[in-house]
């Protein structure tokens, strides 16, 4: 599923940057579209690699979330911490189904985020942590 | 003004002034703005009476404000109503209050009023009442703190309370001439006089672009040192009270168990005089909209300029048995930060955690562990080479936060983990 996103990510690249190479003239157009062709297949790699990295895990008490492959970040986010929990869908993300979950605690720092889920599970965890939040709630 | 006038039930209005005081700061800054086209010539008559309209609406609309806006303290909500045309009825529940101050601009103290400013968690920013009677305002700050602390609502404020320190204005003054916006203004005068001797003609179009720079920084060191004056932090049985000011005095209570984070920053320049600065940090949101001024994001001085002894009778207060020494980062730390490794340490136990850093100033920071709202290991690609991580606490004030910077990368592991089960078990005492 989540190689579905890099594969979008990678095709309006390709789009993007073909149209833009198309300007020039032909032969200019072919070794664009060839460079182009080139750059995407590079960036696919990249980007699978970097949505592989991204995980997560549900403990007892709190949420684990890695990402990052230059920058390694984990967060732990305490349930009992979460202020609200959210889940978004842009356009493209929405076309093939998946959803980004978002926990939201009172400080700005934790950014913690989870996308690419498929709906069904970015539903579930949604509920679950939301039902888990509210079993840990503490104050301030 | 009588004692049932905040009895609870019915709704008041704010004093009649308040637009006006409102009305009197705003009016400073559009004489600054407006004096410059005086001056240059223009307008005339036409001019003239087109600034007599626009002052006209103001105070008509400064009347409406003040006729459409009503509070009331509602069992354990103070709600606020305003607004003519899009009326809003702001609910503000006063167990979340994470402090109150008491603010008293120049010209509301010379009509004797107040306004009141709750700081709230959440993205709902201050709760503010502006303006009101000084008395009055006193007594709707006792209820409010009374009822946000559960009691009854009719407990008087304690009298008895304890000074932990004042701040000495001569201290005060030798402190803002060694801090950083009095050297950039010497800077920038060492700059025109350069230019005045090199070439004089170029002095008009310099000094000119840099007044705005000039101005901000004088407006910057007058709020620093308005913040400074007269300060005293005294402990009373609510909490911490702070006063200070010397044109717009403000007298804040921090209730106990708000503060998420104490930092003490001791700059390069203050080292020869063993002063340092202690700030608190309580919880009320930065990206907040409406509050985007400077203030709104600054952090409470609790200790504009002391000593260390001062600082240290003010920590036990506020953080009572943190931890001050702790482990150093291996020396392979060096070169990933080579100004900062000298500061670098870190260290916690069951309440607390702690970290030191900084290149040229020395920036402490102590954090509650029952504050923590999560904890993040981040590692750089430098930091991988060397075997080196940080590892974050998040608290919900303005990025407090202690970090423990480049600890080995094992260690980083067990400090997430240990650091995950003692917050667990402070938030459950």
């Amino acid at each position: 599923m989540r190689h579905l996103e890099v594969a979008c990510v990678a095709f309006v690249a390709l789009v993007i940057l073909g149209l833009v190479a198309g300007f020039a003239s032909l032969w200019g157009g072919l070794i664009g579209v060839v460079c182009v062709a080139a750059a995407a297949v590079v960036a696919d790699v990249l980007a699978q690699r970097r949505v592989s990295a991204w995980g997560y895990l549900e403990r007892e008490d709190d949420l684990l979330i890695r990402r990052g492959l230059l920058v390694r970040r984990l967060s732990a986010v305490p349930y009992g911490r979460m202020q609200f929990v959210d889940v978004t869908a842009g356009p493209a993300e929405r076309s093939f189904g998946l959803a980004t979950v978002r926990l939201h605690t009172a400080a700005a720092a934790s950014d913690a985020r989870i996308p690419g889920l498929e709906a069904a599970e970015a539903a579930r965890l949604r509920d679950q942590l939301a039902s888990l939040g509210e079993a840990h709630a503490a104050g301030l | 003004m009588s004692d049932d006038a905040i009895a609870g039930d019915g709704w008041h209005r704010l004093h009649p002034l308040s637009p006006l005081i409102r009305a009197g700061r705003a009016a400073i800054a559009i004489v600054v703005i407006v004096l410059p086209s005086l001056r240059s010539g223009g307008g005339g008559l036409w001019g003239n009476a087109s600034h007599v309209a626009v002052v006209g609406v103001l105070a008509l609309l400064g009347f409406v404000s003040w006729l459409v806006t009503r509070w009331r303290i509602d069992g354990d909500d103070l709600r606020i109503e305003t607004g003519l045309v899009r009326r809003s009825s702001l609910r503000y529940p006063l167990a979340q209050i994470q402090a109150i101050d008491t603010v008293r601009p120049g010209l509301a103290r010379i009509f004797g009023l107040s306004e009141l400013r709750l700081r709230m968690a959440g993205s709902g920013g201050a709760a503010k009442l502006a303006y009101l009677p000084a008395r009055q305002a006193e007594q709707v700050r006792a209820r409010l703190l009374a009822l946000s602390a559960g009691a009854h609502p009719d407990t008087p404020e304690a009298t008895h309370e304890e000074i932990l320190v004042s701040a000495p204005t001569g201290r005060v003054l030798a402190s803002l001439a060694l801090s950083a916006p009095v050297l950039w203004l010497a800077g920038v005068l060492i700059c025109v006089a350069v230019v005045e001797v090199v070439a004089p003609s170029a002095v008009g179009p310099v000094f000119g672009s840099s007044t705005i720079f000039l101005l901000g920084s004088v407006v910057s060191l007058w709020r620093q040192f308005n913040a400074s004056y007269r300060l005293t932090v005294a402990d009373a049985p609510e909490g911490l009270r702070v006063r200070f000011g010397l044109v717009e005095t403000t007298a804040e209570t921090i209730p106990r168990g708000r503060v998420q984070a104490v930092r003490m920053t001791e700059p390069l320049l203050w080292r020869p005089f063993g002063w340092c600065r202690l700030d608190v940090d309580v919880a009320d949101r930065v990206r907040d909209r409406n509050d985007q001024r400077r203030d709104g994001r600054q952090l409470r001085a609790l200790l504009p300029v002391g000593t260390k002894a001062d600082a240290e009778r003010l920590l036990t207060r506020v953080a009572p048995g943190a931890p001050r020494a702790g482990a150093r980062p291996p020396r392979r730390a060096r070169w990933k930060s080579p100004l900062r490794y000298r500061r670098l340490a870190y260290g916690f136990d069951a309440g607390y955690a702690f970290a030191t850093t900084g290149r040229l100033a020395r920036v402490s920071a102590w954090v509650p562990l029952t504050k923590v709202q999560s904890l993040r290991r981040v590692q750089g690609p430098v930091q991988r080479y060397l075997r080196l991580a940080t590892v974050h606490l998040d608290t919900a004030g303005k990025n407090v936060g202690a970090a423990f910077r480049d600890v080995d990368d094992a260690e980083s592991f067990r400090n997430l983990e240990r650091l995950t089960e003692l917050a667990r078990s402070a938030r459950r005492t």
